[in-house]
């Protein structure tokens, strides 16, 4: 004979029981992947502390913190990687809100062009460094300066040149990355609905006019959601620095900040100071992403 | 019916038993042997089949790319890992793998099993000796390499070529012996308007590029990286002559391909290779490609070999290669001994000397059939009595970056090359103050 007891009472458990149980393996993955090396490398960041060494951490306050602070060369870093975000994230905003407005329309194969342009952005970064490599060689096999070479007397050492090497990476980027911006303003736009641009046309409104009082306003908490995640994103650079321009060369002219924690943390094994850095560029993406939400939570308000 | 189910369960069980018992038996009779990704790595799987032949233990030489060579055993040494028995590693990790207890202290073992003199001195103090000068041993030298040059015959021995070489310089062209005739020969080959320049060496950033291909010249024109006595650099970095060596070896880049400050092994090889340079410079373990007609169809019977020059106070050269030492995680470490010392019997070392690699063994290195057997043994038996290194103590990653760095902001005009060597020195005295080497 069948009986209609729950399911749970049948096992034992109680609906507390159950929802736990679905619950903790997340939360000690979280505990374990996240929270715990949150606070352990917290912890080393004021300890004197080599991961090569058999040394215990010893600890020695705010030293790691104060050092970092005060050195001009980890200043340039910031510098550096400050410059790239900027440069970076502008061109791959102009070029990919251009192309959602370009895409933003009906035409024959729309999808395949929109699939097409996406597909920078899906390459690997280390593998995108590395044929980029190759494009901008200043030796006869580079593709870039293959094609300048009528309009140049010689070819451009995008990699070698410090004048110059920091626009290649911020090419590469943008190249990479535009799509993820032109995605985010797609979907921004196809979502402002036809009837506001219909009743504009009625009003006999000008281009210009309908993009910025209709089609700007409507989109932008989406692009500076966009904007939020490429700056943090940049902020982190290290991959294509790492390839491309070979650890961050000529000298320190493209050495970002996460170029150099990662010689910091895994070649001078420095782990102690490398935890404090890691913190320090913790904060200042934290801020950033604050100033950024404050003004979207104001955008939206106004939308 | 019942009990035949039971058997069969339980055969099932004892076969998966004993595949798992002989799994964990061979795993046990197995060593794991780990190199960077280049010609000498195969040699060595190679010449490890005779040990498994001799022996029954299977041997696994893992290769890894070389950029990421370091930071992947290193990181397995943080780990504790046990993936590793033997790690053959380069000079400069001794002090850090040493004193971060990664490597197993071999002296006596080494001294109780090994004919230490039958090694070639130098070879043992680099790859196998920290502190240097103590007696005590924590590796053995497994391939020992040099920083050698390999140039265009064809180009060297054409008359005409000889003859206007004559007329502009004054001397005979051929393979230089300094540092001075080194850039005539650069400065006359150089010719962008057939794409054939001068010179390919190192200028690379990434991880020693430019310290390995900087430091001999550093070294020839009198300049030092410090004193190895009481670790003070200032007044031994930052000299005349080292600023001189620095603007040397970067007027050199005018004499090299474009792309050249990009340059490394990889680099620098290509360059040659596609004949795009009269003289490349290398490690000697590199140049089989230069030899083999399949990498090399242009030059390869068309290549000469020579030794890094002398410069105006004195001559060395950058030591290559690397020591084979045990890994302290190893569960293997007793099978790891014995593959090293059947690895340095003579008959072994004149077989990997055939094979390619770069014997540290005193008779064979000497010997004529090794100086016979490629086209560049004798220029790098040769090298053997100029071989110098950079620091191998504890902190050599900091003070190689440091080196990396600044050299570089010199050559790329970012520093001067006066600013950058006093950068170096300040830098590297701030570590050695740090890591207590002023304390006493």
């Amino acid at each position: 004979m069948q009986t209609n007891r729950p399911y749970t009472a049948s096992r034992g458990m109680s609906d507390y029981q159950l929802k736990m149980a679905f619950i903790m393996p997340t939360m000690i993955l979280l505990i374990l992947m996240n929270i715990f090396p949150l606070l352990w490398s917290l912890y080393l960041s004021f300890h004197r502390y080599k991961a090569s060494m058999p040394a215990a951490p010893r600890f020695i306050g705010v030293r790691n913190y104060s050092r970092l602070l005060a050195d001009p060369e980890i200043w340039g870093y910031f510098q550096t990687t400050a410059y790239f975000v900027v440069l970076a994230v502008a061109a791959q905003f102009f070029i990919g809100f251009g192309l959602a407005l370009l895409l933003n329309r009906d035409f024959r194969y729309k999808g395949f062009v929109t699939t097409l342009l996406l597909l920078p952005m899906m390459l690997s970064p280390v593998v995108v460094g590395l044929f980029w490599r190759f494009i901008l060689s200043s030796d006869n096999a580079g593709l870039l300066n293959f094609f300048l070479s009528p309009f140049l007397k010689s070819p451009i050492g995008w990699t070698t040149n410090p004048k110059v090497a920091m626009l290649a990476v911020v090419i590469v980027d943008t190249w990479m990355w535009s799509p993820f911006m032109m995605l985010i303003a797609l979907a921004g736009l196809s979502a402002v609905p036809k009837s506001l641009y219909e009743a504009a046309d009625v009003d006999r409104a000008s281009a210009w006019f309908k993009f910025r009082w209709i089609t700007l306003p409507l989109v932008s908490p989406l692009l500076l959601i966009a904007l939020l995640f490429r700056t943090m994103d940049a902020f982190k650079m290290f991959d294509i620095v790492y390839v491309l321009t070979r650890e961050g060369g000529p000298g320190t002219v493209t050495e970002t900040v996460s170029m150099n924690l990662y010689k910091l943390a895994f070649r001078n094994y420095n782990t102690g100071k490398a935890c404090a850095m890691a913190y320090i560029l913790l904060i200042i993406i934290v801020a950033l992403s604050n100033i950024y939400v404050k003004y979207l939570n104001r955008v939206k308000g106004e939308a | 019916m019942r009990s035949v189910h039971i058997s069969l369960v339980l055969v099932v069980i004892l076969t998966l038993a004993f595949v798992s018992a002989t799994k964990a038996d061979n795993h046990d009779r197995s060593l794991t042997i780990v190199w960077a990704e280049w010609d000498p790595a195969n040699y060595l799987q190679e010449l490890s089949k005779d040990f498994t032949a001799e022996t029954g233990i299977a041997v696994d030489v893992i290769q890894i790319p070389w950029p990421s060579f370091q930071d992947k055993v290193f990181t397995a040494f943080v780990g504790k890992s046990d993936l590793y028995d033997i790690v053959i590693g380069d000079s400069q990790w001794l002090g850090r793998n040493s004193q971060g207890e990664n490597y197993i202290n071999l002296t006596d073992w080494i001294n109780e099993n090994i004919d230490v003199d039958s090694i070639y001195g130098p070879a043992m103090t680099a790859f196998a000796e920290y502190p240097k000068g103590s007696g005590t041993y924590w590796a053995l030298p497994a391939e020992v390499d040099a920083a050698g040059y390999v140039y265009r015959k064809d180009l060297f021995e054409n008359p005409d070529e000889m003859k206007a070489f004559q007329e502009k310089y004054g001397y005979a062209l051929a393979p230089p012996k300094t540092y001075d005739q080194l850039r005539d020969i650069a400065e006359f080959f150089t010719r962008p308007e057939q794409d054939l320049y001068g010179i390919a060496t190192w200028y690379s950033k990434e991880y020693d590029g430019i310290t390995m291909g900087f430091q001999q010249v550093m070294w020839s024109f009198g300049g030092a990286y410090g004193d190895a006595e009481n670790y003070k650099v200032d007044g031994y970095i930052n000299t005349e002559d080292v600023a001189k060596a620095l603007e040397f070896y970067t007027d050199l880049l005018k004499f090299s391909p474009p792309d050249a400050p990009n340059y490394y092994w990889a680099e620098t090889l290509n360059a040659y290779t596609s004949g795009k340079v009269a003289m490349a410079m290398n490690y000697f373990a590199f140049f089989p490609g230069v030899v083999n007609p399949e990498t090399n169809p242009t030059s390869h019977d068309k290549s000469g070999f020579f030794i890094a020059p002398a410069g105006p106070k004195g001559h060395y050269i950058s030591i290559g290669g690397q020591g084979m030492s045990v890994s302290s995680y190893s569960k293997n470490k007793d099978l790891a001994k014995q593959y090293m010392k059947w690895f340095m019997q003579k008959p072994v070392q004149e077989k990997w000397a055939a094979l390619g690699g770069f014997t540290p063994h005193k008779e064979v290195l000497q010997s004529d059939t090794f100086k016979m057997a490629s086209p560049f043994n004798e220029a790098f038996a040769a090298s053997f009595p100029y071989l110098r290194d950079f620091w191998a103590v504890p902190e050599y990653a900091e003070l190689l970056e440091t080196c990396q760095t600044n050299w570089s902001e010199a050559i790329s005009g970012i520093k001067s090359a006066k600013d950058a060597l006093n950068a170096i020195a300040r830098k590297h005295e701030e570590i050695f103050e740090d890591a207590g080497y002023y304390d006493e």
